[in-house]
């Protein structure tokens, strides 16, 4: 019994899902190529590229690393986790700015 | 009531889906992944803590390229390349990223032919897999070449601020370890299914336990992870 659910617990796909989300994670990586060749700036460089690496970290977690077909106990202790880094971040965006402005008033360098 | 259960019963009940079965796996006196295998659990488990080390370099590049008041290196130029008399900016990361990706897809076929047990092209599609890892570490070790005759030290650059250095060894020197660590893996592994131990189930390798195909997809996890954190290397500190 155990072993039998072991078994229907493998992960069993197509070949061809495999080299369709390959093809992807190429033409995305060549999207983002594109943002820096093509030289765009601003709001525009930035959400193309996080977009585009958002969709890239997703396939590769969800299809190539099973994450899709796991159980949701194990996504949820997998993905919360780093997700709560955006907290992290928050704060030391915050605090560089600050650093920054320190810097600025103290050294008077321009940026 | 109806009769006490066996520990065996317990440990093969039926869980419910969905998040009935989250809040049932979590607040169960059974293993919390159920049918998740050891191996793959502490796998994911130790790529979670890799997440957090990655992770804090990455916002502590952030913090110091966000907090200097020095002219950061435009990393577009530094890694630009002249290909027969053509500059081209960021090719070699471009292509780095292109053979990385192309190491994952290799991968991902190589564990559907090991649960398929086609131990001959599980081990080449693995072998390939490595030897992909090994180019990628070789343009590194270019790349990084190129930089240090350039002047690019730990402690400064010719192009402006000097946590550029640090950040960049620091970061693709981390995630060259990986790869390279993840090569020699993926070498041990290929060569135990070349030779058939997944077939007979013989014993070895970190643990005295039997050996079956899943360690190819629980190499595979840490492969894939290694792409995915060059994919936001990439974006933080070759795009921005």
């Amino acid at each position: 019994m155990a072993t039998a659910a072991a078994h229907a617990e493998q992960q069993q796909h197509p070949i061809a899902l495999y080299l369709v989300v390959w093809g992807l994670l190429f033409v995305l990586s060549a999207f983002s190529y594109l943002v820096d060749y093509l030289g765009l700036e601003g709001y525009l460089r930035w959400s193309l590229i996080l977009l585009f690496m958002m969709l890239k970290a997703g396939l590769i977690v969800a299809v190539f690393m099973h994450m899709a077909w796991e159980r949701l106990a194990l996504i949820y202790a997998i993905l919360l986790p780093p997700a709560l880094v955006l907290v992290f971040v928050a704060l030391m965006v915050s605090e560089a700015n600050y650093v920054l402005l320190t810097r600025l008033t103290f050294f008077g360098a321009a940026p | 009531m109806s009769a006490p259960l066996k520990p065996s019963d317990v440990e093969t009940l039926p869980r419910p889906a969905g998040l009935t079965g989250l809040a049932a796996d979590w607040a169960s006196d059974q293993r919390a992944f159920k049918n998740v295998s050891w191996g793959k659990a502490m796998m994911w488990i130790f790529l979670l803590s890799d997440t957090f080390i990655f992770g804090c370099f990455l916002v502590a590049y952030m913090s110091a390229r966000m907090s200097t008041a020095v002219p950061w290196p435009n990393p577009s130029e530094v890694f630009a390349l002249e290909i027969g008399g053509v500059h081209v900016p960021l090719i070699l990361i471009a292509i780095m990223t292109f053979v990385l990706i192309s190491s994952s897809g290799t991968m991902a076929m190589a564990v559907n032919f090991g649960y398929r047990r086609d131990r001959r092209k599980t081990a080449a599609l693995m072998l390939l897999t490595a030897l992909f890892g090994a180019t990628f570490v070789g343009m590194q070790a270019f790349e990084w070449s190129k930089l240090i005759a350039e002047g690019v030290r730990p402690w400064g650059n010719p192009w402006g601020a000097p946590q550029f250095g640090s950040t960049f060894f620091m970061i693709t020197g981390f995630h060259g370890t990986h790869v390279s660590i993840g090569v020699i893996f993926l070498l041990i592994i290929a060569r135990k299914v070349w030779r058939g131990d997944f077939d007979t189930e013989r014993r070895g390798f970190f643990t005295s336990r039997k050996g079956h195909y899943e360690i190819v997809e629980i190499t595979g996890l840490y492969w894939h992870f290694v792409d995915l954190v060059w994919v936001f290397i990439f974006a933080f500190f070759y795009l921005w």
